[in-house]
């Protein structure tokens, strides 16, 4: 398995650059596609709770989606981690879906998915077509 | 091996509404904080049973243990529908205690129910993804539907196969939005109500029925 974010030098010891910005993180679909769904969730919220911005280049499944609101919520703790902001691309509608993936039930859920600390990032905009957030430094 | 385990799973859904036909359905009131989800759910329970389900409040997070009103007996056009109501908190992706500091309360009392409104919540999400068998999704119409929470949970309503009713509740106050909704979630049919001053009950008795009956 991966490890769950390394630096971009590979290394996994926390850089001294991180008093000075922000993280992002821009995990790729083949990074995801092969972590079960516990895992993706371990991944972003250990990123999200290091203050990282985790960008998800094909989103969560709705079932993800509803893991991930409830693992959030356990780990929420007083003046430490107050929960997540997440932002996707109103995308996935049944008109994207072919008629096996209906008849299945499957849902496409290639969306972009920006996620991060409630404390340091906002929205400002959302439509089909552009999230517009404000990050800042804890 | 998906494809087998989807195939099952459909097969599954289909035989368990067989089966579970005159089995009173559960349905869960879903929304985001402040919604008006337990006005509704009294509303409902006291139009048909006489008693409510919980206490009302304008601070976040009143509710914050999914409550449920069983065997509500609703009537409409000679059918008769049995419901167990499930009121449950509101969904959100974060929880602050300093946001209840504004309401009056002391540090510890509002740590106290940033906490349990974080347990509410994992709960509700629990609730929905094993136990409801509809979702009445209630929105405040006065406030912009275009969220990520609403985005998310009604995704996920519509995962599970769940039939849904979508409120839009709060038209008795200034600025109210009903079409706003409507726009948001053009799949689903949206009725207007107030639940506060029972305006359009009636219209939600007869889909509630014909949705979940």
């Amino acid at each position: 398995m991966p490890g769950p974010t390394p630096n971009v030098d590979g290394d996994d010891s926390p850089s001294d650059d991180s008093d000075d910005g922000v993280r992002i993180d821009m995990i790729s679909g083949a990074r995801m596609d092969g972590l079960t769904g516990m895992e993706k969730i371990r991944l972003i919220l250990d990123g999200v709770r290091d203050g990282n911005i985790v960008i998800l280049e094909e989103g969560l499944s709705p079932d993800e989606e509803s893991k991930l609101i409830e693992v959030t919520m356990t780990e929420i703790s007083p003046d430490d981690f107050t929960g997540i902001e997440i932002e996707t691309y109103p995308k996935a509608e049944a008109g994207d879906q072919s008629f096996l993936d209906k008849l299945m039930g499957r849902k496409s859920t290639q969306k972009l998915t920006v996620i991060g600390p409630a404390n340091q990032i906002e929205t400002l905009h959302k439509d089909e077509n552009l999230i517009s957030t404000l990050v800042s430094r804890k | 091996m998906g494809l087998l385990t989807n195939l099952k799973d459909s097969i599954s859904r289909v035989t368990d509404g067989l089966f579970a036909a005159d089995e009173p359905k559960r349905i869960g009131i879903y929304g985001p904080p402040n919604a008006g989800k337990t006005t509704l759910a009294n509303r409902i329970a006291r139009d048909w049973t006489g008693d409510a389900v919980g206490p009302e409040s304008h601070i976040p997070h009143e509710t914050r243990r999914a409550r449920r009103k069983e065997n509500v007996e609703i009537e409409r056009n000679g059918r008769k529908v049995t419901i167990d109501i499930v009121d449950t908190p509101g969904v959100t992706t974060k929880v602050d205690y300093k946001e209840f500091l504004d309401h009056d309360m002391d540090k510890d009392d509002a740590v106290r129910r940033s906490r349990e409104a974080t347990e509410g919540v994992a709960e509700a999400m629990h609730w929905l993804r094993e136990d409801v068998d509809g979702v009445i999704y209630v929105l405040d119409s006065t406030t912009d539907p275009f969220t990520q929470v609403n985005t998310m949970l009604i995704g996920i309503i519509e995962s599970q196969d769940l039939p849904a009713l979508i409120l839009a509740n709060k038209t008795d106050l200034p600025g109210s939005d009903v079409q706003q909704i409507a726009n948001a979630f053009p799949q689903h049919e949206t009725i207007p109500l107030s639940a506060l001053e029972g305006e359009n009950m009636d219209e939600v008795y007869t889909k509630i029925a014909e949705y979940f009956g």
